[in-house]
């Protein structure tokens, strides 16, 4: 059969680690909300705060077992489908992968158990330290990972022999250019996504009018939040794009769609960009505005498409359009942090039930968010494995045919369109039965609340809205 | 960079322990998983369930360690098994998927209870044969040219592999009976016993295949055996094998036991991966590279080796915490009801 297996292997690759970061997403943030939560609660004795922490210790503990099965895919797809990539990086890389286990992985498996069976075998500070380090893992291991991840974009404290990598200065290789700005764009977007879910989710329960103490906790804490993230998160992303203008330029103008180098360059809102002609069609620019974001000076030069080699430019329509997902999903999470200050500062923001709604409308829109900056950097670092070193077509297994490849991209397919939707659906589930309301003597007893069914009415799932 | 040291020798040791480590405990609850299926009513298999619910992910985290250990300190190994065995790890991977996400989704899920108690013990079953097929064809070892694999994609499939595939079956088996025999009483207990006999007598049958197999196809592997006079040195190993079975047969049967059923099969474990480890060293990608060939450079197994010296003890002590708090029996009321 004539399927291509870089192709097939790189979507594959995107198929799994799409679906995974979104877990990610969501866990680094409610890791870091619940420890909160039994912070707040452990000084302030408030049981509202336990209330809300059990229930998202409900859905975190869903999201948390769907994101290890998903993890672990991950490091085998470097071996089962990119052996010469690995071959080639290991020496480098390699520790990196191997400290986000040792320091990351284990100490959320650990600790997992703990905050989630073990809230009546520990005393309370124990099960808050036991927060307090699944938090600490989650982001470790986005620190590992996202190291890893910006070394194939910006590599540094390497060098080459026989076509491999070695290390030459371990602080070069992890705090390599782009690592800083990324790792700080990427745990903010985590912790936004989370807050727009909290806030929907909070928001929700507000309108039904069902634990509404607990929903108005959720959206006013998160409200604050958000207030201070989003904008930090736009200043961020600025500071990541002058980033990648420095050392991923064809990156950058594949984002712009930009094809000629110049000064003074326009900002293109709107365009088809046409690969073969090297040309846009029906774009809608605002000239200036390019130099002036991109490098902050009305006169900053910027490097367009066609100073590149054709083999060495990205793709440009999925970077482009990806981009303008991901800033348009911004300015929509501004609008709302926005609107619900003034709702705040009007004190009305329990009774305005568009605005509710809209908080509920927005839950997905993190991940939205999430996926499309990830397209941008991925696929704006193509042709590329490690950028300008490693193609990604000589990073493949040898061994791999299209055929094998077919088979196991569509095993991939069928076992995540059926298992997310199942794992959405309970979490949907529970956010219908929502927190418990009483005092949680029982149900704190055991960590989390029986489950609906087994435990034969305890939270009763029969009386969900 | 002047050698002052060779890490190579560390490393084979941390990595060996880690996937021992990673065999033992995610060998157990994979165990577990499949005796589930055999659980006669709701009631036990929720307390099957609780037996590892709240252990089960950080076992499976040795396995994450394993696969980046091999890639960190032997990256030629991974680069050439990993791609040689790309349909067992893809069946190995998604039956963890499904069994994973099974421990959330079993008692979330009403409706669809009896699905995913069946994606939990069959996950569980077809994840173990992969991984027991992943270990018969890296035995048998894999066609390589320069530094990657070369054969098919379906050249991991043998008469042999399919044989130890059948036997980590069993192997797991056995293990996951002596951790139901080490976590309940009852019905429970007494099952896990009947089950256990039988997962042993059929482990003794496939270690007796395999080393008698091995030796006849793999001449270096019976040179190391049979050559006097290793064999003598070497002596102790069957022996002890035969020992230990013995001793785990009668704690199956004696209903005062509850830890020996564990620790015997803990022990035949033992004796197999050895017998494994003597035949094969010092290969990591058996006829092709040993594990100085296949090893990654000083700096990097050095860099790693730093923090790997000081994380993994602090990594014992805190699951070793975890597995003290959820020690004893079962209790009803600890764990997803």
């Amino acid at each position: 059969m004539d399927f291509d297996p870089v192709l097939l292997s790189r979507l594959q690759f995107a198929w799994v680690i799409g679906w995974h970061i979104l877990l990610p997403a969501l866990t680094v943030g409610l890791a870091a909300y619940i420890t909160l939560l039994e912070g707040l609660n452990f000084v302030t004795g408030r049981q509202v705060y336990v209330r809300v922490s059990m229930f998202w210790i409900k859905i975190f503990s869903i999201s948390f077992g769907m994101g290890v099965v998903t993890g672990i895919v991950m490091p085998f797809q470097f071996g089962t489908n990119w052996s010469r990539y690995s071959d080639a990086t290991a020496n480098v890389l390699s520790p990196l992968f191997a400290y986000e286990g040792l320091t990351a992985f284990f100490l959320e498996a650990a600790f997992l158990g703990v905050l989630l069976f073990g809230r009546k075998l520990v005393p309370q500070w124990a099960h808050f330290v036991a927060a307090l380090m699944v938090a600490l893992g989650t982001l470790l291991s986005s620190f590992w990972i996202l190291a890893a991840n910006s070394w194939m974009q910006t590599p540094a404290g390497y060098e080459i022999i026989d076509g491999r990598f070695f290390p030459t200065d371990w602080l070069q290789v992890i705090f390599n250019p782009s690592f800083p700005s990324r790792l700080a764009h990427t745990v903010v977007a985590f912790f936004i996504t989370t807050g727009f879910v909290v806030m929907g989710v909070g928001a929700y329960l507000l309108r039904r009018d069902r634990s509404a103490e607990e929903g108005r906790t959720m959206l006013s804490m998160t409200l604050w939040l958000l207030t201070v993230l989003v904008p930090l998160q736009i200043f961020l992303g600025d500071h990541h794009g002058l980033n990648t203008l420095k050392y991923q330029p064809a990156k950058l103008a594949a984002i712009e769609a930009h094809w000629e180098a110049g000064r003074r360059v326009p900002i293109t809102l709107f365009a088809i960009p046409d690969e073969k002609t090297e040309a846009n069609h029906f774009s809608v620019d605002v000239p200036f505005v390019g130099s002036l974001i991109l490098t902050h000076e009305i006169d900053g030069e910027v490097k367009g498409l066609k100073d590149f080699p054709a083999d060495q430019r990205p793709p440009v329509a999925i970077p482009f359009f990806a981009f303008r997902i991901m800033v348009g999903c911004g300015l929509v999470m501004l609008g709302i942090v926005l609107l619900g200050g003034w709702l705040r500062w009007r004190g009305r923001l329990d009774d305005a039930p568009l605005f509710l709604q809209l908080c509920q409308l927005a839950i997905p829109i993190g991940f939205i968010a999430v996926i499309a900056g990830w397209v941008v950097t991925e696929v704006g670092r193509q042709p590329w494995t490690v950028y300008g070193l490693l193609r990604t077509a000589d990073s493949v297994s040898p061994s791999l045919t299209g055929s094998d490849l077919l088979i196991s991209l569509l095993a991939y397919v069928v076992v995540y369109l059926f298992m997310y939707p199942s794992g959405v659906l309970l979490m949907w589930r529970i956010v219908r039965i929502g927190p418990a309301t009483e005092e949680p003597d029982a149900a704190i007893e055991a960590g989390r609340p029986k489950a609906p069914v087994l435990a034969g009415g305890h939270v009763g799932v029969g009386d969900g809205a | 960079m002047t050698q002052v040291l060779d890490f190579v020798p560390i490393w084979t040791l941390i990595l060996g322990m880690a996937v021992f480590f990673y065999v033992l405990l995610d060998g157990f609850d994979l165990g577990v998983g499949m005796l589930f299926g055999f659980a006669p009513d709701t009631a036990s298999r929720n307390t099957i369930m609780n037996s590892i619910a709240p252990i089960w992910d950080g076992n499976e985290t040795w396995l994450v360690f394993g696969g980046l250990g091999l890639l960190a300190a032997f990256p030629l190994a991974f680069a050439i098994i990993i791609p040689a065995t790309y349909f067992p790890i893809l069946a190995m991977l998604l039956a963890l998927v499904f069994r994973g996400v099974a421990f959330e989704f079993r008692f979330r899920d009403g409706e669809r209870k009896t699905f995913w108690d069946h994606a939990f013990s069959y996950g569980s079953g077809i994840a173990t044969f992969a991984q027991g097929v992943v270990l018969g064809s890296f035995i048998q070892g894999y066609e390589v040219t320069g530094r990657a694999f070369s054969g098919s994609s379906f050249s991991f499939l043998t008469p042999f592999s399919i044989l130890t595939g059948i036997a980590l079956l069993f192997g797991y088996g056995l293990l996951g009976a002596g951790w139901l025999i080490l976590k309940t009483e009852g019905d429970i207990q007494s099952a896990a016993r009947r089950h256990g006999r039988v997962c042993l007598v059929a482990v003794l049958v496939a270690i007796a295949i395999v080393s008698i197999w091995t030796p006849l196809t793999n001449l270096a592997v019976a040179d190391r055996w049979f050559a006097w006079p290793k064999t003598l040195l070497l002596a102790p190993v069957p022996i002890a094998t035969a020992a230990v079975a013995i001793v785990t047969w009668r704690a199956l049967g004696n209903s005062q036991a509850q830890v020996m059923p564990f620790a015997g099969a803990i022990l035949l474990f033992v004796l197999s991966y050895s017998g494994i480890a003597i035949s094969l060293y010092p290969m990591i990608v058996p006829h092709h590279f040993t594990l100085w060939e296949a090893a990654s450079s000083d700096r990097t197994q050095a860099f790693l080796l730093v923090g790997t010296l000081v994380l993994i003890p602090v990594i014992l002590m805190y699951s070793s915490w975890s597995y003290w708090v959820f020690r004893g029996k079962v209790r009803a009321d600890i764990g997803y009801h």
